[in-house]
């Protein structure tokens, strides 16, 4: 059973919530299976208690969260954020977190420290997609992704903890991963061991898998098609059958360009996509 | 007679009852992804059913079979025919101008349309009227059936992400249905109108 998590609720949002059930059982988390139903049926397997996440690199005050340090070090708050996954369908969720920006505070970023290298746990043994390339999509694990170090400052950038009030199921990430609103979904790393500060940008494991496809910046927009499919539009996961569905023009930067844009000022985006 | 309206009443019923779940957002998260795959691949599978069925029939010597396999083809072009609409509706808003786009820019999409041409051309071939005009040229128009099986293959692989294990089982099995066609093949490229 999920933990009930202690935190302030969100303002009022206009945006109608994706259902918990969906949230929970539509997962992109090949250290589980390929299809997006694998996460749900298979991630029981993954122990998330005791667990240890390590911030180290370029820091004045390398450190180690461990599972209770997760939920009590920082005051958690709701955000419900749009995710917009790559392959161009959308969920609006209510996740539990704090700022990475807190966290990183806490680990004093040295002045020579530019990006931030992220690292998702490796465990073969709870983890069937990574004891078999056939199950785990081929790809190469541990599953590693990266910021800039101003993205990864910026106020949106959250380290969740929990959905829909409770800590998060093992599926979506447990028990923690990041969460950057204006960026593709696989951006947002689950199940995080490592937050490692460095001085050049980080390799990112869809960037190894595929460079034409998926760049290191991810940012949405809908300009900049994937090669396979226009990301101009985008279907809202939402309850509905067939007859009831909802798609909806693709928002630059997913809708947070007041807030981010700047940190792409005089960048072509075609080019670092 | 038996064997026909069981063929019909699993196929169709299945399309029917899959299509009546997805209405009810009764087919997972994602009932628009699930309905478009479910008929993609239903379309895939009844194709390799269709190149099991002579070699099949050959070895146990069951004329039965045969007689079932241009039931089996037309359920391949039906389920072919949902899958692009559905694709079409539910993922590009009936917007014929996004369907040409997709169509021209997207390598896998192009593939998969050729495998639906050829699709299209055996299932319109297929009536016993046709078959008499064609006369001997029937045979040549139906052989593309091997070509469709590589496209539609290249379609699906091309449109996984990352997976390597169903298309992997998918290739072994349809090359080596193509396999037992290979003097089939080598006699009518021998003996191709020059």
């Amino acid at each position: 059973k999920l933990q009930t998590l202690k935190y302030s609720k969100s303002r009022e949002s206009e945006l109608i919530l994706t259902p918990e059930e969906k949230v929970t059982t539509y997962n992109n988390f090949y250290e589980f299976g390929t299809a997006k139903q694998d996460p749900a049926e298979y991630a029981h397997t993954l122990t998330v208690n005791p667990w240890q996440v390590e911030i180290t690199g370029l820091v004045e005050n390398p450190l180690k969260l461990n599972y209770e340090d997760l939920f009590n070090t920082f005051d958690l708050e709701e955000r419900i954020y749009r995710l917009r996954c790559v392959e161009a369908w959308s969920m609006v969720i209510p996740w539990v977190g704090f700022s990475l920006n807190k966290l990183l505070e806490k680990a004093q970023p040295k002045s020579t420290a530019q990006y931030v290298a992220f690292e998702t746990l490796n465990r073969p043994s709870e983890m069937r997609g990574q004891s078999s390339r056939f199950i785990g999509g081929n790809i190469s694990y541990p599953y590693i992704e990266g910021l800039r170090l101003d993205e990864a400052m910026h106020p949106l950038t959250l380290m969740a903890v929990g959905l829909y009030g409770k800590a998060l199921p093992n599926q979506n990430g447990a028990p923690i991963r990041l969460v950057v609103p204006w960026k593709y979904g696989f951006k947002s790393i689950k199940s995080v061991v490592k937050i490692h500060l460095t001085a050049t940008q980080p390799q990112t494991t869809w960037n190894l898998a595929a460079a034409n496809e998926y760049g290191f910046y991810a940012n949405v927009n809908p300009k900049v098609d994937h090669p396979r499919w226009s990301q101009a539009q985008e279907r809202v996961i939402t309850s509905g059958g067939i007859f009831n569905q909802q798609h909806q023009p693709t928002q630059m930067f997913n809708g947070y360009a007041q807030e981010v844009a700047h940190l792409y000022k005089d960048m072509d985006l075609t080019k670092y996509f | 007679m038996i064997v026909k309206c069981a063929i019909h009443l699993i196929l169709l019923g299945w399309a029917v009852s899959v299509f009546w779940l997805a209405s009810q957002d009764a087919l997972g998260a994602d009932p628009v992804k699930a309905i478009i795959h479910f008929y993609g691949i239903g379309a895939l599978n009844l194709l390799v059913l269709t190149l099991v069925i002579s070699p099949a029939a050959r070895k146990f010597k069951l004329s039965v079979l045969m007689r079932q396999r241009r039931l089996i083809g037309l359920y391949c072009f039906a389920y072919a025919c949902m899958h692009i609409i559905c694709y079409w509706w539910l993922e590009l808003n009936f917007s014929p101008a996004s369907f040409v786009d997709e169509l021209v820019k997207r390598p896998y999409i192009w593939l998969g349309m050729l495998g639906f041409v050829i699709l299209l051309t055996l299932a319109a071939t297929s009536p016993h009227k046709a078959k008499l005009r064609l006369g001997r040229r029937w045979q040549t128009v139906h052989n593309f059936i091997y070509l469709a099986s590589i496209l539609v293959w290249l379609h699906f692989f091309l449109s996984r992400k990352a997976d390597i294990l169903e298309p992997g089982l998918y290739a072994l099995t349809i090359l080596l249905l193509l396999s037992f066609r290979y003097r089939k093949l080598q006699r009518w490229y021998k003996n191709r109108p020059k």
